[in-house]
């Protein structure tokens, strides 16, 4: 019998880490999606090597995944771990740093053994004394491995196989903690792993095993609850990661436009997954091609936009720069395509996997001439589908490409998403030329919106020559008439410009008196909120504003930021936003940055803002 | 198409309404015109052909067509005429590329361009020479050139467009000197016809900055003794008077005279084209002068799924097989739970 009491928290930080082959993500997207299902609210974070597989037991390898789950409202994968799961020494070494004071470290002893101290570069066999944390942490150890082995015991497996499901008793374990029926766990795996029955077999009853093992320890610590969270809208949900969220969003466009969507694309960390997430729709008509790089990712989704289709292209920082030239033909051309970009750590290679914010300089002002194009900003894993949404309706509507960031953390992080109906979409009109407008120039255009018309090759009647050379404003002719060009630069700024009228406006989070105005964009949106939520609550005079259309700006921003005598930038670059807010709207700003890799933390942010409000 | 539409056409309902601006003299004229006829032949009206192209003097070439034309930049418009295709397979689709664009800068997207045959046609201007930025060396000058450049002749070896083709597995190459209309415009046609990546290499001259490159061939005295016409299915003759033609000598060619020791006309290997293996067709693509002619015409052509046909029918296939069929389909598969 299970005597332990249980303590009931608000919400709750769990981290899963071991070595990059030991299921680390299949066991925390596991726990993400049961304790969703049970009415929690979630966020998540992998956080795993650029290593495919480094060697086993060193640091280089280990991968971890943060669940944060809670009875309201939250906005980020957390901070620091209350419980964190060490597959071996190595996994402790790297996360060590991230547990909370008097958090649970639930570790596998059986890889708490010499020879994989040494391999983690441990000098002595207490890792726990050598890391400073045997005081202000309680411990869980469980020999995992030879728990699983037993019971595996008369399965008709090898000795390797088993073992590779010690994940499974590491999340009975985490269930039984968590007081979470382990039902609903099953019918997962039952999903993954359904036409392998053997396979399926082993995980449940380790699983099971797991989680009696913890039923019966008689531990003297106490389980938790997280109760079920009422701020959600009622309604159908599910836990999505920005980049499939992405991925869907430029579905859910085409098929909103009619037109069928073109992917051109190059795999590129971390990216890729838009690219595969598109690749399995064909049912819905997607075409993608894998191109031979990047430029030709870009050029030939490109032409797929001259022929009339939606055209996307995915990529990341690097293969954003190499993609400039052809952006730049696309606002020349004014032809409509939706760049992805996903940031990581840079320049250069950088660091693949971490997340940072830094090609939005890139983005806005990254090719040569006057090239201005629309870029906006996603913010959570979730709202990636909305942006891509409205990503693709402006370039359609308004013949431009349109770059969209997203990053590393909300790209591969998963949040809580509720599921929308096509129906409930908003309409996308692209500019189309009509019949009757038959023999109209290329150049020919809206002249309020300044949107040119869009005529598809087929068509009789509006056969016509694009491309890279300046035109004639009129006749549409190659140009290089001096007036002219001026003409169309400033034409093909007031087509962007004009974008502004019909952004929703920004709107202020927090307290609308407040001493300080905190300004974000983009992906750091969970814990600016978070850290304002907080400051609020001890009465501290604090708002956010967060934007996620970045060029152009909404209409409002101005007028909004007059408001505040003191305003902080925040965002993880060295102040490219802030660089760019005070060409558009002079005037004294602080900044908080941070390139680390790594998003900002909650407690960060709180003693800085507090800091400013002294 | 609709078969009920086809109607004639000539040459002049693909001339679009601009001046064309290249220097006078230029082969480019002639290859121009071969090609507005070609279109006319083909029956394909202008609004449902598309002329893709990168940078370079023969790239401006799209604005002179009336159908849908797209000048992109430099490299890559075999990647942009990808798109095209793949995006509306009904098209028929024309890249215009020249030596730099095509096989310096664009190098990567025409070999894989024609790995996956993409089923659109290449016009490969090859002028041996940068016209456009004044006169450098390209990845096909002669080694040893002196151009802007290479002031002292280029230490480069070039490529030779039929091996890059037939070694990027190429459905189809043909070549066509623009000064012979007639087998340009059969070899063009032919280029046309065929499904995949047709590669024609359009030998062009220079007036300004190479005149002359191809003059060995020509030369109007002279051009049949130097070019051989191919066909396939026919004997490989060539000459003035027809007298001359390919044998095989063990592994390599050789030219005989019929009449000449014995050789008749029947001896005179056949042209085929539609032979899967590159063997023979590479070693008729490598013919140089002046020991051999230089071959003209369609070397090679045979057939292979293309890539637009593929992406349409795994498409169809998948279509057929899921039960997907929508987006609010998409979202009913996912796991789901209420809140």
């Amino acid at each position: 019998m299970n005597n332990t009491k249980s303590t009931e928290l608000e919400n709750v930080v769990v981290r899963f880490t071991g070595d990059s082959g030991d299921g680390m993500q299949l066991t925390g997207t596991l726990f993400s999606n049961l304790s969703a299902i049970l009415g929690n609210e979630i966020s998540t974070f992998p956080d795993f090597p650029s290593e495919i597989r480094a060697p086993q037991g060193t640091v280089g390898g280990v991968s971890g995944f943060q669940v944060h789950l809670g009875a309201s409202k939250i906005y980020t994968p957390g901070d620091e771990a209350d419980v964190l799961v060490a597959m071996n020494p190595a996994a402790l070494k790297v996360n060590a740093d991230g547990i909370k004071k008097g958090g649970v470290l639930i570790f596998d002893e059986d890889s708490f053994k010499k020879s994989d101290f040494d391999k983690a570069g441990f000098k002595t066999e207490n890792p726990f004394e050598e890391l400073n944390i045997s005081d202000t942490i309680q411990l869980i150890p469980a020999p995992l491995s030879t728990l699983t082995q037993s019971s595996l015991e008369g399965f008709d497996m090898d000795n390797k196989t088993i073992l590779r499901s010690k994940n499974m008793f590491a999340l009975g374990l985490i269930c039984w903690l968590f007081n979470r029926p382990i039902d609903q766990a099953i019918h997962f795996l039952q999903n993954k792993f359904g036409k392998k029955p053997g396979i399926l077999e082993a995980n449940v009853k380790v699983l099971t095993d797991g989680f009696n093992y913890g039923n019966n320890l008689h531990l003297s610590i106490s389980t938790y609850t997280v109760e079920k969270s009422h701020e959600l809208p009622k309604g159908k949900y599910t836990s999505i990661s920005g980049n499939k969220a992405t991925a869907w969003g430029l579905i859910a466009a085409s098929k909103k436009a009619g037109l069928d969507l073109f992917l051109g694309s190059y795999p590129i960390t971390p990216a890729t997954d838009i690219m595969q997430e598109l690749a399995l729709r064909k049912d819905l008509g997607v075409k993608v091609v894998q191109a031979e790089d990047e430029i030709a990712g870009i050029t030939i989704a490109l032409g797929a936009s001259f022929a009339g289709e939606l055209a996307a292209t995915s990529t990341s920082g690097p293969g954003l720069a190499l993609k400039s030239e052809a952006i730049g033909l696309a606002v020349m051309a004014e032809l409509p395509i939706v760049i992805v970009d996903v940031m990581r750590g840079g320049p250069s290679t950088g660091l693949p996997t971490k997340t940072e914010q830094t090609d939005l300089l890139q983005a806005l002002y990254g090719r040569n001439g006057e090239s201005p194009a629309v870029v906006i900003a996603a913010s959570t894993p979730a709202d990636s589908f909305h942006f891509a949404f409205m990503a693709s309706k402006i370039a359609l509507e308004h013949m431009t490409p349109v770059i969209l960031l997203t990053d590393a953390f909300i790209g591969n992080g998963t949040s809580l998403w509720k599921l929308p109906k096509l129906a409930e979409l908003p309409e996308i009109k692209p500019n189309y030329a009509q019949p009757g407008m038959e023999g109209l120039k290329v150049t020919a255009r809206d002249e309020v919106s300044k949107v040119r018309y869009w005529s598809i090759p087929g068509i009789d009647g509006f056969a016509h020559r694009n491309g890279g050379l300046e035109k004639d404003y009129t006749s549409g002719a190659i140009s290089t008439d001096p007036l002219n060009h001026q003409k169309m630069v400033d034409t093909r700024k007031e087509k962007i410009d004009y974008i502004s009228n019909l952004l929703p406006e920004l709107k202020i989070e927090g307290d609308e008196n407040a001493e300080l105005l905190v300004v974000g964009w983009g992906t750091t949106h969970g814990h600016l909120m978070t850290a304002v939520n907080a400051l609020n609550k001890d009465g501290k005079k604090v708002a956010l504003v967060h934007f996620n259309y970045i060029n152009p700006l909404p209409k409002n921003t101005k007028q909004l930021i007059k408001k505040f005598k003191k305003v902080v930038v925040c965002e993880l670059n060295s102040g490219q936003f802030a660089t760019y807010l005070r060409s558009k709207v002079p005037g004294e700003y602080l900044q908080y940055n941070k390139v680390q890799g790594q998003p900002f933390t909650v407690t960060e942010l709180e003693e800085y803002f507090a800091g400013l409000l002294k | 198409m609709d078969t009920s539409l086809i109607q004639q056409y000539t040459a002049k309902d693909f001339k679009s309404d601009q001046y064309v601006r290249w220097c006078p003299g230029c082969g480019d004229y002639a290859v121009l015109n071969t090609l507005q006829k070609v279109m006319a032949e083909l029956g394909v009206p202008p609004h449902e052909t598309a002329v893709i192209s990168g940078i370079g003097c023969s790239s401006r070439l799209p604005y002179y067509i009336s159908g849908y034309g797209f000048h992109s930049i430099h490299g890559r418009g075999a990647a942009v005429a990808t798109g095209v295709k793949v995006a509306n397979p009904k098209l028929t689709v024309w890249q215009i590329t020249g030596d730099g664009d095509c096989l310096a800068i664009g190098g990567n997207h025409f070999i894989h361009s024609v790995r996956r045959n993409v089923d659109i046609n290449v016009l490969l201007f090859n002028n041996q020479i940068y016209g456009l930025t004044k006169g450098q060396y390209s990845p096909t000058t002669k080694k040893g050139y002196v151009t802007k450049s290479s002031p002292f002749g280029t230490i480069e070896r070039p490529f030779r467009p039929a091996e890059l083709t037939f070694g990027a597995r190429g459905t189809f190459f043909g070549r066509l000197l623009d000064v012979d209309l007639k087998s340009s415009q059969m070899t063009m046609l032919a280029a046309a016809k065929h499904k995949g990546t047709s590669v024609v290499e359009t030998l062009v001259n220079c007036v300004i900055f190479n005149d002359g490159a191809h003059s060995w061939l020509s030369e109007k005295e002279t051009r049949y003794d130097r070019i051989i016409i191919l066909e396939h299915g026919k004997p490989m003759i060539f000459g003035k008077n027809s007298d001359k033609g390919l044998v095989l000598d063990g592994f390599n060619l050789k030219v005989v005279t019929i009449g000449e020791n014995g050789v008749t006309e029947n001896d005179i290997l056949v042209h085929d084209a539609h032979c899967e293996d590159t063997t023979l067709q590479m070693k008729i693509a490598m013919m140089e002068g002046p020991e051999f002619p230089v071959a003209i015409g369609v070397i090679r052509d045979v057939e292979a799924e293309s890539y637009d046909e593929a992406m349409t029918n795994q498409i169809t296939e998948i279509q057929a097989k899921s039960k997907i069929k929508t987006f609010d389909d998409l979202i009913d598969s996912c796991e789901q739970w209420e809140m």
